[in-house]
């Protein structure tokens, strides 16, 4: 059966990772690819590197980090921020990422999907979406979670998927840094309504929140930062503890 | 000994090359028949859209050439489905060295599958030291049906080979350069057939 993904996120400025992380035995914590290196080992199925650098000479140094990335760490990666073009994500395969994400792009070129995904191929195309509820209705935020749309997020994964993305990743600014569980009502509509993959992201503070989103939100995947990188919820003990709860996951 | 990766500009063929310099070993990225032909095992690999991809490998006119080779050779996502007989994807017609056909996952599952999943029934040197129901990293919204030359089944909507053998052609529909170390393991395995 196909298992539930867990799915560390690292920040990344300047080729290096940014927020405190607090790993056992690293050296280094601020370098991505001994803590990719980490993951790997302690389970994780995925990651997602997010790169929050402003300026087009650190997409170089991205480049080059996901390079590196690439050479030492035997399970796929995700890399998403700043990503506008197909020269971009060309760049970005072609050092050996494994999926793209795109966010703010899509939402102000949605024909960005489509030259993504009939160029690449749906498989390695993200499209993140950012949204809030607001007296009951979802509203998709760009920038980041900074600017707000005219875009209702249910309206918008359906489109996203029409134009060919591969997955969603749907982060609830109002779960977001709460430690309070993911937004799995409106997992569950996003999963039953749509074909493709959903990942959760935003609220995860405990097991419990894992488990429920996977059982109540019906999400494919789970993403979470924190709870991770200051060793709250270690990967191995998380799995078991979800495949406790009758959930699919690799072990 | 010398391996190579047919480089025909189908998908991401550096996380392979990547995977066999963790095991210690340099793999050549080509499309020349003559490098080709003289290696001694061969890497066929491919990401993305079956009939375009079908259309490079005539290009590089590598579409005779890949049938009749008689090192080792193991085709990897597209690369396995594309030794087939013919696949729905672009209604594409296959190199035939696999006597099956690829078909689409039905939308009573979400396409693509993507993920990671359990491999059981396994019945190659391939799998040496793999345990049965490993877990391996597949992403893929079409599929082997069951044939003789399945080596090794997995559940997505229906049992499908997600590996298949035909005397010195081999096939996963996994990413064993992204399965972790049973992944690793398995292109161990290629490398000793």
């Amino acid at each position: 059966m196909l298992a539930k993904r867990i799915i560390p996120c690292l920040d990344i400025k300047n080729g290096r990772t940014v927020k405190g992380v607090n790993f056992v035995n690293l050296i280094d914590a601020g370098n991505p690819i001994e803590l990719a290196r980490q993951y790997a080992l302690a389970g994780a199925d995925e990651l997602v590197f997010l790169d929050i650098s402003a300026t087009l000479e650190n997409r170089s140094t991205t480049l080059d980090m996901v390079l590196h990335v690439a050479e030492q760490v035997n399970i796929p990666f995700t890399v998403g921020g700043g990503i506008s073009s197909i020269a971009d994500v060309d760049a970005l395969l072609k050092c050996g990422a494994d999926k793209i994400s795109i966010n703010s792009s899509a939402i102000q070129r949605p024909e960005l999907i489509n030259e993504l995904s009939n160029k690449f191929g749906s498989q390695c195309i993200i499209v993140a979406i950012d949204a809030k509820q607001i007296e009951g209705e979802w509203i998709v935020y760009l920038a980041g979670g900074t600017i707000p749309t005219k875009r209702k997020l249910f309206d918008w994964a359906k489109e996203v998927e029409q134009r060919g993305a591969g997955e969603i990743l749907f982060t609830s600014m109002n779960n977001d840094g709460t430690k309070n569980g993911f937004a799995n009502d409106a997992l569950a509509v996003l999963s039953d309504s749509l074909n493709i993959p959903i990942i959760a992201s935003g609220g995860a503070g405990t097991i419990q929140h894992f488990v429920e989103t996977f059982a109540l939100g019906k999400a494919d995947a789970a993403l979470a930062a924190s709870v991770f990188h200051f060793g709250e919820i270690p990967i191995s003990e998380l799995k078991n503890e979800l495949r406790n709860n009758n959930i699919e996951v690799r072990l | 000994m010398k391996l190579v990766i047919i480089d025909y500009g189908a998908g991401n063929i550096k996380s392979i090359q990547f995977a066999f310099k963790r095991l210690d070993i340099d793999a050549m990225l080509t499309n020349s028949p003559e490098e080709i032909l003289t290696a001694d095992k061969v890497i066929f690999p491919g990401v993305g859209e079956a009939s375009n991809a079908m259309m490079m490998l005539k290009e590089a006119q590598l579409d005779k050439l890949i049938p009749n080779l008689e090192q080792p050779v193991l085709g990897i996502c597209l690369g396995m489905q594309l030794l087939c007989k013919h696949t729905e994807e672009g209604d594409t017609a296959g190199l035939g060295v696999f006597d099956v056909n690829i078909k689409r996952f039905s939308n009573k599952v979400k396409v693509p599958q993507m993920g990671w999943n359990t491999i059981t029934n396994l019945k190659s040197g391939l799998f040496s030291g793999i345990e049965n129901n490993e877990y391996m990293y597949l992403v893929h919204s079409y599929y082997a049906e069951l044939c003789k030359e399945t080596i090794a089944t997995t559940n997505y909507e229906t049992n499908y080979a997600s590996a298949l053998q035909h005397e010195n052609f081999y096939g996963v529909q996994f990413h064993p350069e992204k399965s972790s170390i049973a992944g690793e393991k398995i292109l161990k395995n290629f490398l000793t057939l």
